[in-house]
């Protein structure tokens, strides 16, 4: 390898530090959303380096579904004041209250899809013409076909059929009054990059993602946490096992993984051999082949 | 793959055009399953859509269909992102459609390529699709392609048709100037020089499709020699430790950059030397394409975003007259003497449309004179007269400083995607 090659790091470092700085050169008023999880952690990582020595030039918001694990919401709070960054709470049980959403009923009731009504909400309120998230093509099939810049209407739908041409590194911001747009920096980033990227900048995560002891019982082959928001059914039996998250969401739709890595290099050799895929511990993927797709078309990020 | 060599991986795009039924997602599949890039619950996925659609194997193809929209019309739409990785790369596969309707879709997909894959059919031979999808690879300036004639297995793995069809090919791609041309056997449905060596093919000495993936050189696929650096955004941060601190934010486009080169600064022409090159880990000794990074120059002088660094005695042309290779993206048909916005690199301004010079039938390579209305899918010659000066590139030398995207001021959408001669 010659002098002039960067590796698979830090070229994905490189594209997502011009993505966000394009979005602030673009947008008026930029927003990063913000959830504890280590794919927004890892975006606020890129903002900062994208800035130095200056401070991050936008507000952190965070979609609050009143259902996050206790450690996310500490995490989130450290992470925000060592940052110096404003972070604005989009708060779901606020639009609850407001009756601009009802809330679904049953034994899998989940606030993840109503997240998307406080998240509109939010971007509205706060007049943002740019959410960034750290959503990943990896993921899931609808996220395979998105762009890194995705216009919404003025109702934040994104239509998969009418998306507008991307090429090469230049991004089309332009926009009429009241539309926005979501901009995904690490598109290109897997689940293995973001831990590799994470180990090699030494980020600091929440604990739920390392290995520990926790209250749980088994729901359709997923292990769930026995919260006391979550009802459960006379046959799930709680136990304490030895487990970790893999991706960070509500504690009503979040599963857990059987795990006994505790640090970085043991998650990372987990991650390489999991037959499984992330979001295969989500169980708001599951409900239907299209559930993403049809969640971006209401506007869900 | 393990997670210890991640280091040392570098990182290859590559674009695979191809039309229903010349075995593409089947390819893409069997490249993801053979890596063992599938994961346990996408399998089981396919499994239960397969079966329910009556199939009697596991289809591969499904694999790769994302809408549902699509998955209904059994057809790929859009431009689809995959990922795959092996101990020596990272893989990101533009998986695009490959029927003519779609060439802007191949167009896109091929825009951020190192490398490009096209299939032909063992059986037919060239057809005009081979065509078209080199012809777009050679506009698009991919530096690396590859053809796989699929099928292996149906021609009874015969050296005569893989040679024939090599010969053929090499034959009219000597006009396209690309790069670098390889050519492999493959049979995407059995599994042939996919991942794993043929044993069916012992007259192929060459490696597998995988393993050329792995080991083509592509460290000289960017441009280091012309130095070119769009400003993207000023940092200012206006605290008490870095009270007078000005950095120029971008990515390189081309050249190496170092601390005490002489550079200036256009359109002003304003000269400086470049002071530190600055990254959150530290300064660091030199720049290079793609990197992102911010410049501090030893003089003030005033530069915005749009602006563009590069070094003295190495500069681009600076012009408001452009001749570009278009690429039509839009239902609404390119208007002569029509207004557009344009982007180029970090800069916007307008343009007028002048002339269309001629239209390319992508089919059979050949100019249209007569036929000069430019419709979405089309492919033509075109010469623009911008607002304000560009600092342009022939896009053969830097994809960077030689690619631009036409924006309808009405609607805001991208209709055309400009290569610049």
């Amino acid at each position: 390898m010659n002098n002039y090659n960067l590796n698979h790091l830090k070229e994905l470092e490189s594209e997502a530090i011009y993505i966000v700085r394009e979005v602030v050169a673009q947008f008026e008023n930029p927003v990063l959303l913000f959830s504890g999880g280590k794919d927004s952690i890892v975006c606020a990582h890129i903002a900062k380096k994208a800035f130095y020595p200056a401070k991050v030039p936008f507000p952190l918001m965070h979609v609050d579904t009143g259902h996050n694990f206790p450690e996310t919401i500490e995490f989130r709070d450290k992470f925000v004041k060592e940052m110096g960054a404003n972070l604005i709470v989009a708060s779901v049980q606020e639009v609850i209250d407001q009756g601009l959403t009802v809330e679904e009923k049953g034994f899998n009731a989940s606030r993840n899809g109503i997240q998307t009504v406080a998240l509109l909400k939010g971007i509205e309120d706060n007049k943002f013409d740019a959410a960034m998230g750290g959503a990943r093509r990896d993921e899931e099939k609808a996220r395979a076909k998105e762009r890194f810049f995705s216009h919404r209407d003025e109702f934040g739908q994104w239509d998969p059929k009418n998306q507008r041409a991307e090429l090469w590194n230049i991004f089309n911001g332009m926009k009429h009054f009241g539309e926005n747009f979501r901009v995904f920096p690490i598109s290109n980033w897997t689940e293995m990059d973001v831990w590799q990227y994470i180990l090699a900048e030494g980020i600091e995560l929440p604990s739920l993602y390392f290995s520990h002891q926790r209250d749980c019982f088994i729901r359709d082959g997923v292990v769930m946490f026995a919260s006391d928001v979550m009802e459960r059914k006379p046959e799930e039996k709680v136990k304490e096992m030895t487990v970790r998250f893999r991706t960070i969401g509500d504690m009503t739709c979040t599963g857990a993984v059987c795990s006994e890595a505790d640090d970085l290099a043991k998650i990372i050799e987990e991650v390489a051999a999991t037959r499984t895929t992330e979001r295969g511990t989500r169980s708001d993927d599951k409900r239907s082949e299209a559930a993403m797709e049809d969640r971006k078309k209401q506007g869900y990020f | 793959m393990s997670g210890k060599s991640y280091l040392d991986m570098e990182l290859l795009r590559f674009s695979t055009a191809g039309s229903a039924d010349d075995g593409k997602s089947t390819l893409i599949g069997r490249m993801l399953y053979d890596s063992k890039s599938i994961f346990e619950d996408q399998y089981e996925a396919l499994e239960a859509s397969s079966k329910k659609k009556g199939e009697a194997n596991v289809n591969l193809a499904l694999l790769t269909d994302g809408l549902r929209s699509e998955r209904e019309q059994g057809i790929t739409i859009d431009v689809a992102y995959r990922y795959f990785a092996t101990p020596k790369r990272k893989f990101i596969i533009a998986d695009t459609p490959g029927h003519i309707q779609y060439t802007r879709n191949m167009v896109t997909g091929a825009s951020t390529s190192n490398l490009s894959i096209i299939l032909i059919d063992a059986r037919k031979g060239i057809i005009e699709q081979t065509y078209r999808h080199t012809f777009i690879a050679s506009l698009l300036g991919i530096p690396h392609v590859v053809f796989c004639i699929n099928k292996m297995d149906l021609v009874d793995y015969s050296e005569e048709v893989f040679e024939k069809i090599k010969k053929e090919t090499e034959a009219f791609i000597s006009k396209l100037g690309i790069k670098d041309i390889n050519f492999i056997p493959i049979s995407a449905l059995k599994g042939d020089n996919v991942v794993n060596k043929s044993e069916n093919m012992d007259w192929y000495q060459g490696g597998t499709l995988l393993y050329l993936l792995e080991n083509i050189h592509i460290g000289s696929d960017h441009n280091h020699v012309d130095c070119r650096f769009p400003v993207q955004y000023v940092i200012r941060p206006q605290t008490d430790e870095f009270h007078d601190y000005r950095g120029y934010a971008g990515r390189v486009a081309g050249g190496v950059f170092r601390p005490g080169d002489r550079v200036v600064a256009l359109p002003s022409g304003f000269g400086s030397t470049i002071k530190s090159i600055d990254t959150m880990d530290g300064p660091i000794e030199d720049a290079f394409a793609p990197m992102s990074v911010t410049l501090t120059l030893e003089d003030e002088i005033d530069i915005s975003r749009g602006d563009m660094i590069v070094r003295e005695n190495n500069q681009p042309n600076v012009t408001q007259d452009v001749d570009i290779m278009v690429c039509w993206l839009n239902e609404k048909p390119l208007q002569v003497r029509g207004k557009y916005a344009i982007k180029h690199t970090s800069n916007d301004v307008r343009c007028i449309v002048k002339e269309v010079k001629y239209k390319v039938d992508i089919n059979t390579l050949h100019r249209l004179e007569d036929d000069k209305v430019i419709k979405m899918n089309d492919i033509g010659r075109i010469s623009i007269r911008t607002t304000k000066v560009l600092f342009t590139d022939e896009y053969k030398r830097n994809r960077n400083t030689g690619s631009l995207i036409i924006i309808d001021e009405a609607t805001n959408e991208t209709v055309g995607a400009g290569m610049i001669l």
